[in-house]
């Protein structure tokens, strides 16, 4: 594991995201917007119809997020703004990252392989925002730009484009060559679980 | 002069602020202390930006997660204090006007029709349990306990002959099977008692115990000791990057069970552990009785 550093900005380029590696540490500044389950589905419906996006998400990162916003006279302030589970959109992001353009994937507990896949053929990668941490997100916000579909979704679910100056520590965790940090993460913890739980049986009960 | 209503509500929205916004003093404690002894990069930068995290949250007045979680409250009511049924009443109207001033997020859904009530309170919500004790004083205990950090929550019912090693293995399975995502560091919380309901009632009230404070019964304090090591050798580590510190700490409790039950109830906490303690007087005089992190000159004590 590297933990090298990067200060990007965005639009991101192909250059910008091919030299990061699992393992590298970003900080991102620059345009990034939020969508969650609802508004994936929403953008993907869009593009379908051939309507044109309210914004342009080429070269951007998508942060799975839905903040706590309060309305301010004439604007936003956004109040907290952790990440929220990747996971779930798992089965939509290949497609995502496909029709959109994005190069970066903010977001919390890693993705599966579809989505390292398209990350692989895209030139996109996925990092991690520190889970629960919405106040150290909120104050690298600087401006609300624009929030899109606000009626239709609320506030939680809407579409936030959003100004954020060195916003991290984003960890990559998927990087354009597909590799897929959790994946291993994951098989080494419960090989060590199965270890514990055996050394445990073989202790006196309390 | 004696309690009023709005000397309850004044009280219960200090309770919650304090809780949604200001972390307790023993779990930034066991965070800094994890960050200086932690030498994995990742994880240190992970520790690093949960500290920074919750610096910012004192120091803004703010949320320190934006999910601000389910409100369990824990009440002992003096049986000669003046307000007694008028306490529930008074904690929903002060929950009601802190989640409208947009310090909460609306976090109660009703589950059959899939409708957020917008205020989080709703049937059994918050969840509240009541204990009535000698005195005029009512004691409280309060948690907004995260969504995420619920789902490895369980209970394993297991014949009493293989208990104790059932809860072992339940205890790290939990917590390696769900990995980064219920946002480790974790507390967990673990009980034994006669029904499942039991179990886990007291495993999530088990939460409340600081951080380092053992159970004060030998046998139950190693076993606390016992889980903590072998959860830490996981390598989990914070948000899933390996290192140290899967787990701050490890609280067990338990209620007698029946001879052919042994009910095991395992509850996880987030590193965003939000919980306080209030004592309020029968003269309406009320003090936060927990310590949490605190502004002072521009920067952060606890106290």
């Amino acid at each position: 594991m590297s933990g090298r550093e990067y200060r990007l900005r965005t639009p991101l380029s192909v250059g910008d995201v091919e030299r990061l590696r699992v393992g590298d540490i970003v900080y991102l500044s620059g345009l990034i917007f939020t969508a969650r389950d609802e508004a994936h589905k929403k953008i993907l419906e869009e593009i379908e119809s051939g309507r044109e996006l309210p914004f342009n998400p080429e070269g951007l990162a998508l942060y799975h997020c839905g903040p706590v916003a309060r309305r301010l006279d004439g604007g936003w302030e956004i109040i907290a703004a952790g990440p929220t589970t990747s996971m779930r959109m798992e089965s939509v992001e290949a497609e995502f990252i496909e029709k959109t353009g994005v190069r970066m994937i903010i977001g919390k507990g890693g993705m599966g392989e579809r989505t390292a896949d398209a990350m692989r053929r895209h030139k996109a990668v996925y990092t991690v925002f520190t889970g629960g941490a919405g106040a150290l997100a909120a104050e690298a916000i600087k401006r609300v730009i624009d929030v899109y579909w606000l009626e239709e979704l609320g506030i939680p679910e809407a579409v936030w484009l959003l100004e954020v100056e060195d916003f991290g520590p984003l960890i990559v965790t998927i990087d354009t060559t597909g590799r897929n940090y959790y994946e291993g993460r994951r098989r080494e913890v419960l090989r060590r679980a199965e270890e514990v739980i055996s050394e445990l049986a073989s202790k006196k009960l309390p | 002069m004696a309690v009023t209503r709005e000397d309850l509500v004044s009280a219960f929205r200090e309770l919650i602020l304090t809780t949604a916004n200001r972390i307790p003093a023993d779990v930034y404690e066991a965070i800094r202390d994890a960050d200086m002894s932690e030498d994995n990069p990742l994880a240190k930068a992970q520790l690093g930006a949960i500290l920074r995290n919750m610096e910012l949250a004192c120091k803004r007045g703010r949320p320190i997660c934006q999910d601000t979680g389910t409100p369990y409250l824990f009440l002992e009511i003096g049986d000669g204090f003046p307000l007694r049924s008028q306490v529930i009443e008074a904690f929903k109207d002060a929950i009601r006007s802190v989640t409208r001033e947009g310090v909460l997020r609306p976090n109660a859904v009703d589950p059959l029709y899939a409708r957020n009530s917008g205020d989080n309170t709703g049937r059994y919500i918050p969840w509240i349990h009541v204990d009535l004790v000698p005195g005029d004083r009512v004691d409280v205990k309060f948690m907004l306990k995260g969504g995420g950090s619920e789902a490895p929550s369980r209970l394993v019912m297991t014949p009493p002959l293989k208990g104790w090693s059932k809860l072992k293995e339940a205890v790290i399975r939990a917590v390696a099977e769900y990995g980064p995502l219920p946002c480790p560091p974790l507390i967990v919380g673990v009980a034994v008692a006669a029904g499942g309901d039991i179990a886990l009632s007291l495993a999530k009230k088990s939460l409340f115990r600081p951080i380092g404070v053992r159970n004060s019964d030998p046998k139950a304090a190693r076993l606390e000791e016992e889980l903590y090591k072998a959860l830490n050798k996981l390598g989990v580590g914070p948000h899933g990057f390996g290192g140290k510190y899967t787990v701050l700490d490890v609280k067990f409790d338990y209620a007698y069970r029946h001879p052919a039950s042994f009910a095991i109830g395992v509850v996880t906490s987030c590193w965003a552990t939000r919980r306080a303690t209030m004592t309020i007087e029968s003269s309406g005089e009320w003090r936060i009785t927990s310590k949490h992190l605190y502004p002072s000159n521009g920067s952060c004590v606890t106290g």
